[in-house]
């Protein structure tokens, strides 16, 4: 048998090594889904970008790119790219930052824990909506803080807290902490206990551990998380309306393509505007991805 | 390299949830020792150990370096070196800059750091993988790290928790005289934990047993191979046959018992008595599989100056080598036999062994405490 090369397994065999078998079907509701929810409508979407409206084509120029051109041109409109990653890019930051120190703690045994696990966790379920009306009876003009804060002499006239940047980004921070939270946790109790207790076997203070031994194993997992509440934080939307300024410093990109479909009736350039958002979401992340892929990415010991 | 006279355990104890892991733990370490604590999982030698390390906070008793208290030191301020079971190797560093780790937080100086690095990487013979992250090397070859990690610091003490237990066989037996090799050539103190009692005996210069959080016995290799304390360390100790008894009677440190569960018609063995026995006490029987001769039941007759004869029938029959494993089952247990020639599965055969081969034990373990305990002082 002189089949060095060829391989003499049946037709089966040879196919299986290339990973095709009848497992293969269980892709199909999936791919099926994924091909009329997204690929289809995403490409019409496209088409969309390029039919611009006459008055658009009038107003800008650009033949079937009027609505690109629009985009970029249209201070109005382009403005919103800045004004959303203003607000997307703080609010994400600070979510992982400030997940990290938590779920350290949060990964020893003490009593109260899972009692304060939920409550950190529990905003989830709340939803933008119910935390957009929270934050407006809690933190308005007439709210609780407020009220307080007057009756303790403490300020004269009530704070400006909701409807503008700081209301929205209360509402980034209340919806996005638990997410952050919730995968940092995770991340933290993939790295194996005993790497930490060595390191302190081996004369590392608690800075240095967590600087020379921890912070590195979690740094891929923090970049992963970055990523995933930044794309939450740049399309906010609900709250943007509700407890923003929306048609000032928190005019969001997609409070745009809104306003370009519902008042306007562009479908055109409220699909424009919807892929560069998505445009830019994929500049962030490919961005932060880039940098993962620098980082130690190898086991980290734990139960994972 | 340890630079301190000894160390001191004084009534060490760790509770979880109500429960002892491990209680009034005493035990003076001499600089130089290889001591290993031995016992099944559970029995608290790795929560000694982290008490030790630092890494469990004590809720009784002391620990002394040389007279000064150290059981309230930090484990980063301790300088004890150790090797943890999984390794514990830093896996985004290097093989050289884990070793050096330890280094840079003493804040050693560049230069030093390097050499000394060099020199603790061809200690364990790892010059050639010294720029490999750990996942790239074997079992054997993590250890070393982890070995050498430990030792660069010149520790006054190396901890180690079952570090060879992830090992192969074979490996396992390279590593074992590497390490004997490394503690005699680096003087260093070691404290070893682990449930192999071969490893315990191969390595050690003193062995602590422990059981359910407690000192069963403390001793050099010799001592507790050849006289067990309790039956519990007869069991650690190679006495693979634990056989329940009833003394029938007792003088002058030999006992005569009858085998519980043995064949009709009661089977009576003569030991050596280990504590004092009367008449009537429940005792268990430690035989060494060595020390069970094997004949044939036409022989007879040549049970004069044995313990006695247990009559059974041959279920088991495996090949070691220069010699046979032979499985006799006699009424309702199994014995455990060494022959020379293999008998015949299911033929009748009879076990001997003489008397001072045969060491008879008090059935509860915690009347054996105090003795052990004797043994220890």
């Amino acid at each position: 048998m002189s089949s060095a090369g060829r391989a003499t397994a049946s037709l089966r065999h040879r196919l299986a090594e290339r990973g095709i078998d009848s497992t293969l079907f269980l892709l199909v509701p999936g791919l099926v889904v994924a091909v009329a929810l997204f690929v289809y409508p995403f490409s019409y979407g496209i088409g969309l970008t390029i039919q611009p409206t006459a008055a658009m084509r009038e107003q800008w120029g650009g033949g079937a790119l009027a609505n690109y051109v629009a985009f970029f041109r249209d201070p109005f409109v382009f403005d919103s790219v800045w004004l959303t990653m203003r607000l997307a890019l703080p609010a994400a930051l600070f979510n992982v930052l400030a997940s990290v120190p938590v779920a350290m703690v949060l990964r020893h045994r003490f009593r109260g824990k899972r009692l304060l696990t939920s409550l950190l966790v529990l905003p989830i379920t709340l939803g933008t909506v119910l935390t957009a009306q929270g934050l407006l009876i809690f933190a308005g003009r007439q709210g609780w803080i407020n009220r307080v804060l007057l009756e303790l002499g403490m300020i004269d006239e009530p704070l400006k807290l909701v409807n503008n940047y700081l209301g929205v980004m209360l509402s980034l921070i209340i919806t996005g902490f638990p997410f952050a939270f919730l995968l940092i946790s995770s991340y933290l109790s993939g790295i194996d206990p005993s790497l930490e207790q060595a390191a302190k076997t081996l004369g590392a203070g608690w800075w240095q551990r967590f600087r020379r031994i921890v912070l590195p194993l979690l740094a891929p997992g923090l970049a992963t998380t970055f990523v995933l509440t930044f794309v939450l934080a740049f399309s906010v939307f609900p709250s943007a309306r509700l407890v923003g300024d929306a048609m000032g410093e928190t005019r969001v990109m997609s409070l745009m393509a809104f306003r370009a479909f519902g008042e306007q009736n562009d479908y055109a350039m409220a699909s424009t505007i919807a892929l560069m958002m998505g445009a830019v979401e994929l500049v962030v992340v490919v961005a932060v991805l880039g940098l993962r892929s620098l980082l130690y990415r190898g086991t980290t010991g734990g139960k994972g | 390299m340890s630079d301190f006279e000894s160390l001191e355990l004084r009534g060490v104890g760790r509770r979880f949830g109500g429960v002892d892991a491990l209680a009034g733990l005493d035990l003076t370490i001499r600089a130089g020792e290889f001591v290993a604590l031995l016992g099944p999982s559970g029995c608290g030698k790795s929560t000694a150990l982290n008490c030790l390390a630092g890494l469990l906070p004590l809720t009784h008793g002391e620990i002394r370096l040389d007279g000064r208290r150290i059981d309230t030191l930090p484990p980063e301020r301790r300088g004890f070196g150790m090797v943890f079971q999984s390794y514990a190797l830093f896996p985004h560093l290097s093989v050289e800059k884990n070793v050096a780790f330890g280094l840079q937080m003493q804040g050693v100086p560049r230069a030093e750091i390097g050499s000394r690095v060099r020199a603790a990487i061809d200690l364990v013979k790892l010059g050639e993988h010294a720029k490999k992250l750990p996942g790239q090397l074997s079992g054997g070859q993590q250890q070393r790290v982890a070995i050498a990690r430990a030792v660069v610091l010149e520790p006054s003490l190396v901890l180690m928790d079952e570090p060879l237990s992830n090992l192969d066989a074979k490996l396992r037996l390279d590593m074992r005289t590497e390490i004997r090799r490394l503690h005699q050539s680096l003087g260093l103190t070691t404290i070893y934990v682990t449930h192999d009692q071969e490893e315990a005996l191969s390595l050690a210069d003193r062995l602590v047993v422990m059981r359910e959080g407690r000192v069963q016995q403390v001793g050099t290799p010799d001592e507790l191979y050849e006289s067990p304390a309790s039956w519990y360390v007869a069991d650690f100790m190679g006495y693979r046959n634990i056989l329940p008894a009833t003394v029938v009677a007792a003088s002058g440190g030999e006992a005569v018992v009858e085998l519980a569960g043995a064949a009709d018609g009661g089977v009576r063995l003569t030991g050596r008595a280990v504590g004092a026995l009367s008449a009537g006490d429940r005792v268990r029987v430690a035989v060494r599989p060595e020390d069970l001769h094997v004949g044939s039941t036409g022989g007879g007759g040549s049970t004069s100056g044995g313990a006695g004869v247990i009559p059974g029938t041959v279920s088991v029959v495996e090949y070691h080598g220069r010699e046979f494993a032979v499985g006799v089952q006699a009424g309702d247990t199994m014995l455990h036999a060494r022959a020379a020639t293999a008998p015949d599965v299911g033929g009748a055969v009879t076990l001997t062994a003489p008397v001072d081969r045969v060491l008879v034990f008090p059935e509860s373990l915690d009347a054996v405490v105090p003795q052990a305990q004797e043994v220890a002082a």
